[in-house]
């Protein structure tokens, strides 16, 4: 199998900030690949190149084995990009977004009027086809927003950050579109926030940081060295927070992460049955606990693994 | 809230499955579709239209009645010499619409759906261009009629009156493309209006679209004869009129060429490049 992207290099300057900062990817034909980082990181800027709307300041980088510079209308013809704002006409309604692209893709009318019913159909948007885009709500809006890049089949599919924002029923709606649309083929680049959506769709990911990718491979690798899960305490009391630092950090070596707050903290597990150690040596202790639970590391415990530091967000993406 | 049926895989493949795309559009198809669009906008968003007649009708109803005895010796005389005057005005000051419209569709991200589309890349800004001289057109329309009602009686008659709208709106297209560049340059659409009005105040007040050239100081009148928008009202007012107007006509022209070979090779550029 061949590779969908390959970007080797790819530096991007706005001024005296460096978004991007040497930016190597190599992305498989037909899978689905995730972007991972905080704000300001970088992950947009990397989809906008890709998608032929920014040039790089250095590197290259190739779509389906064109150059994102200098083939760019070959590039264009391939691929489609839903941007983090739905980029939909708001004062026109749903049918005519879409036959709006369908024309500028070049179907005819009756093509574009038909391949919108049958998208507007599949999305369950059909009862909502007649009405302005800006009566949608956010999950309905995204839902337009990935149909009109589908409105012709891609063979790349950009999505910047499809589930910033919506709540848990639109965004497993939105995973289940992603899933579809990669099974039938298309290659999926996405960008994400959240660990949970990274695991839950991409195969591979990487994780940026600063303009850097700071770790890449599958999610399952990336959570053998970040833990597969986490248990978050709250304390009782700010004061024992150093005592059950160190007491856990016997029990398990090290990964405990101080959290946001003072009586919080965040304790990486490498299987679930180390929680009930840590909780036993706490007891035991009399380290009073306000709360304890067993989840999925966040995207700060992700990056505090990698870099030894929290994730923070970068003003320098502001033009995002 | 309806619910997204996951398609199963034969349904899938006929949703989401390879076909072959599209070749791209001609220039000439994607101008006309964004034009389409452009029509769209104004049939969902009447008031856009509404807001910007509201203006003139009362500045003719106020100039013609409380000025017009002063300046003209009646009313009705006045309106004769005004409102081919405020039909240049109106669409002077509505091209600012270009410019806080491409704004708009900048921040909100649609440019870069345009942009990302493998279609002749001029085709948004010469679409957008399209359905604004029709909304030009509608309003030179609406100001017509109310000039009619008030017993505006041009003797150039309805070729006359033509012309004269027509010229008027090859010099709103030109004046266009000046907004294009500033609607790229700042950030929000009301930005766009307060840059464009400090240079459309002095364009048109400082003409004689409300009073004549003879009336002003010397110096002053050095300046407005200069000024491309009273070649412009003149032009208007005599070919409404049924007057020769050739050189008045000849100097829009010469004016309206000059800002559209400065100003659309800036703007074509500015929109290619990044943002």
């Amino acid at each position: 199998m061949s590779n969908a992207i390959e970007t080797s290099g790819l530096i991007k300057t706005f001024g005296a900030t460096r978004a991007l900062d040497g930016v190597d990817l190599r992305i498989r034909e037909g899978s689905v690949y995730g972007l991972l980082g905080p704000n300001g990181a970088g992950k947009t800027t990397i989809i906008r190149i890709l998608a032929t709307l920014l040039r790089p300041t250095g590197g290259t980088a190739a779509v389906l084995g064109h150059d994102v510079v200098r083939e760019a209308r070959a590039v264009r013809q391939k691929v489609s990009l839903t941007g983090q704002y739905a980029s939909v006409d708001e004062d026109l309604n749903g049918t005519e977004n879409l036959v709006l692209v369908g024309r500028l893709l070049g179907l005819s009318w009756r093509g574009a009027r038909q391949r919108a019913a049958e998208l507007l159909d599949a999305f369950g948007l059909a009862e909502a086809a007649g009405r302005q885009v800006q009566t949608y709500s956010g999950g309905m809006r995204r839902r337009i927003d990935i149909a009109a890049s589908l409105v012709a089949i891609p063979e790349v599919l950009f999505l910047d950050e499809p589930t910033t924002g919506l709540d848990p029923r639109s965004r497993s709606q939105v995973w289940e579109l992603v899933r579809g649309i990669s099974a039938a083929g298309t290659t999926v680049l996405l960008t994400t926030q959240y660990l949970e959506e990274a695991d839950r769709l991409a195969e591979r990911l990487a994780v940026i940081d600063h303009g850097r990718v700071i770790a890449e491979g599958t999610s399952r690798e990336l959570k053998a060295s970040v833990g597969a899960s986490a248990l978050h305490l709250r304390l009782a009391r700010a004061d024992q927070r150093g005592r059950a630092q160190e007491l856990i950090a016997r029990v398990l070596g090290d990964g405990v992460l101080p959290g946001p707050d003072p009586t919080a903290l965040a304790v990486r597990l490498a299987n679930p049955a180390q929680a009930a150690a840590v909780l036993s040596v706490l007891t035991e202790d009399s380290v009073d606990l306000a709360e304890f639970s067993v989840g999925n590391p966040t995207l700060d415990e992700v990056f505090f693994a990698l870099t030894g530091r929290a994730a923070e967000d970068s003003a320098q993406e502001a033009r995002s | 809230m309806t619910s997204v049926s996951v398609p199963g895989s034969e349904r899938r493949h006929e949703l989401f499955g390879m076909h072959p795309r599209p070749s791209p559009p001609s220039a000439l198809s994607a101008v006309a579709t964004l034009a389409w669009r452009a029509m769209l906008k104004i049939k969902h968003v009447p008031f856009q239209l509404f807001d910007v007649t509201v203006m003139p009708i009362m500045f003719t109803l106020l100039f013609t009645y409380i000025f017009g005895g002063a300046l003209a010796g009646s009313p009705r005389e006045y309106i004769q010499y005004l409102l081919p005057g405020v039909l240049v005005q109106t669409v002077v000051f509505i091209t600012v619409y270009t410019g806080m419209g491409l704004n708009t569709d900048i921040n909100k991200g649609l440019f870069d759906r345009f942009r990302s589309l493998p279609m002749w890349q001029p085709a948004p800004l010469l679409g957008a261009l399209a359905g604004d001289l029709f909304r030009y057109s509608v309003a030179s329309a609406l100001i017509l009629i109310m000039g009619l009602i008030l017993g505006f009686r041009p003797q150039g008659g309805i070729v006359g009156v033509l012309l004269a709208v027509a010229l008027v709106l090859i010099f709103a297209f030109a004046l266009s493309w000046l907004w294009i560049i500033v609607g790229m340059l700042v950030r929000t659409p009301e930005s766009v209006m307060t840059t464009s009005f400090i240079f459309l105040m002095p364009l048109t007040f400082a003409s004689n679209i409300f009073v004549e050239l003879s009336t002003m100081p010397g110096w002053l009148q050095a300046v407005v004869g200069r000024n491309p928008v009273t070649h412009l009202a003149n032009a208007s007012r005599d070919l409404m009129h049924g007057q020769a107007a050739g050189t008045d006509v000849m100097w829009v022209l010469i004016a309206s060429a000059f800002i559209v070979l400065v100003a659309a090779p800036i703007a074509m550029r500015m929109y290619r490049k990044e943002r």
